[in-house]
């Protein structure tokens, strides 16, 4: 059973709101004691979904919940954007596919640094990806 | 306008990133170094990113677009001092860097970008001032 | 229809006790080596009055009440004392069946009409019944704690990072070699790469039983991610079956420095380095 401990959105428009969300998923994830290489990694992959958030949709907003299942505690992260949406979510999950002029790494290099990894989207409605990362996992 | 500041050290450039990057930053910084190599025909990049916590997908591919294009431009690319959260990072990200050298400081950088030289053209372009002469 | 039972084992309780103390020391799982008669005669009796005490007519009929919280802490208490003991599951199980045995033998005595003394055994049971598995949970619960303590003791002496040489680790390791461990052994490897500026590690592997495709994966990442922080990685220790798994598996080792035995990884190291290990008095001659 997950529960979900404190929630707290931000929305995101700019790039320089990329930098400011970063800093705060680093201050939660300082507070739950998160160890430095997985703060990286779900730093890093907050990043990934940010840029296409903003690339594709022209922003949206991200939802950061602490969560616990026990013992452990971790960091949920909700992005949810009124974007175009993913036509073919299996293909844009798959290595160095991509729409843009970037690497085509996004999502499945984002998938790789997490625990849980959930991806919704309608096309012409949006896209909801969800990721989870326990601090010692 | 944000800007990295990019120093000349010989035959060489030296790029300390101190802030965490944010796109147009690292685009500025990729268009500037290119400018710089071409402008002072410099034979090594530097880019020390040991003050740097994030390297996503994006950062990633900039600094491969640097180490490109300054190897057209006839200079080596060596990216020093990269956290090991960072390394982490980027290996299961999927982004080896290749094509990139890199070193564990910018002392070891710069002897890395001197013996590249080096091996690379003999016909001694002057490596000046005491500072760069290998022990 | 429980008025009689909860005044008659409020009434009963020293021949309650009585009676379990006999069953227990009648067992012959009884552990007299790890718990003495007194010691147990306390801990029954502190059960037993919890028990008696806490039971009222409501709650006598709802095992999920509250008014059990006293009744569960003790029992808890007990059997994750005895996990810690080293009491089997079975042993431990039977300081509580033992207790049912006692209150049946008690109801048995008092109660003569056949349909009433079932009523009250029923309910008895299925109140015993969920506290023996209150009893296994917590059993359970404190013997993992033993594992979850020992496997991060185990992970914790499993990755020494030793400094060889000025300039040169080494890391052994020793085990098998799972996903959460190459975790620790990277972060261990990368932060000592770092901190000592070392431009040379070598991972070794005669330590590992056996390397199949994951692992072989997480030594290419090990080493990947060493490479770009800027130093070299090289993997030592691999034996002969280790090659002829890795050859069939189709794995691509190729892009790694491999080395059969940490010497000769250690000597291309001095190689690297342009160092150079000689005899003393032998003179070199270039």
């Amino acid at each position: 059973m997950v529960l979900s401990l404190s929630k707290d959105s931000i929305m995101v428009l700019r790039e320089q709101d990329v930098v400011l969300l970063r800093n705060r998923i680093k201050e939660v994830a300082v507070k739950i004691k998160m160890g430095l290489v997985n703060q990286t990694r779900l730093i890093t992959a907050a990043s990934e979904l940010l840029r296409n958030m903003l690339r594709y949709a022209d922003g949206g907003q991200c939802l950061i919940e602490v969560v616990s299942r026990g013992r452990e505690n971790g960091i949920r992260l909700t992005f949810s954007d009124k974007g175009p949406g993913i036509p073919d979510i299996a293909l844009a999950m798959r290595d160095g596919y991509s729409t843009g002029k970037s690497l085509g790494l996004g999502l499945p290099g984002t998938k790789r640094l997490v625990n849980e990894f959930d991806i919704k989207s309608k096309v012409g409605e949006g896209t909801t990806v969800t990721i989870l990362k326990w601090a010692n996992g | 306008m944000d800007k990295i500041p990019i120093l000349r050290m010989g035959a060489f450039l030296l790029v300390t990133i101190q802030v965490d990057l944010y796109d147009r930053l690292a685009l500025n910084l990729e268009a500037d170094l290119v400018q710089m190599v071409n402008k002072t025909s410099a034979k090594g990049v530097l880019i020390d990113i040991s003050a740097v916590s994030i390297v996503d997908s994006f950062m990633g591919r900039i600094i491969g677009n640097i180490a490109s294009m300054s190897k057209i431009l006839d200079a080596e690319t060596v990216v020093v001092g990269m956290q090991p959260a960072v390394a982490i990072t980027l290996i299961e990200l999927g982004l080896p860097l290749k094509g990139v050298h890199t070193a564990l400081d910018v002392e070891k950088g710069m002897n890395l970008l001197k013996s590249m030289i080096d091996d690379f053209d003999d016909d001694d372009q002057e490596v000046d001032d005491d500072g760069f002469i290998a022990e | 229809m429980s008025f009689n039972t909860k005044q008659l084992l409020q009434k009963k309780k020293k021949n309650i006790l009585e009676l379990w103390m006999k069953n227990q020391l009648a067992d012959e799982s009884l552990r007299e080596d790890l718990i003495s008669n007194e010691e147990l005669r306390s801990q029954s009796e502190e059960l037993i009055n919890a028990l008696v005490g806490n039971l009222t007519d409501e709650n006598f009929e709802d095992l999920n009440s509250d008014k059990w919280g006293p009744v569960i802490e003790i029992l808890g208490g007990i059997s994750i004392t005895r996990a810690r003991q080293g009491f089997s599951p079975r042993e431990t199980g039977n300081f509580v069946f033992s207790l049912k045995e006692a209150l049946f033998q008690v109801l048995q005595e008092e109660i003569s009409d056949p349909s009433v003394l079932f009523q009250e055994s029923l309910k008895i049971n299925r109140l015993m019944d969920n506290l023996s598995v209150v009893t296994f949970e917590t059993f359970i619960k404190g013997r993992e704690e033993v594992i979850l303590r020992q496997t991060d003791e185990i992970t914790e002496i499993s990755t020494p990072v030793i400094r060889v040489w000025d300039g040169i680790l080494a890391l052994p390791i020793i085990g098998t070699l799972d996903s959460a461990r190459t975790q620790i052994v990277m972060e261990n490897l990368l932060q000592e790469i770092v901190e000592t500026g070392s431009s040379i590690a070598i991972l070794d592997i005669s330590g590992v039983p056996a390397v199949d495709s994951l692992v072989a994966q997480h030594l290419i990442k090990t080493v990947s991610a060493t490479r770009l922080m800027g130093a070299e990685c090289i993997i030592s220790g691999i034996r002969p079956e280790i090659a002829q798994t890795v050859v069939h598996l189709g794995i691509d080792l190729s892009n790694i420095i491999t080395k059969a035995s940490l010497a000769s990884a250690l000597a291309y190291a001095f190689k690297v380095m342009r160092l150079e290990v000689r005899k003393v008095g032998t003179i070199h001659k270039s």
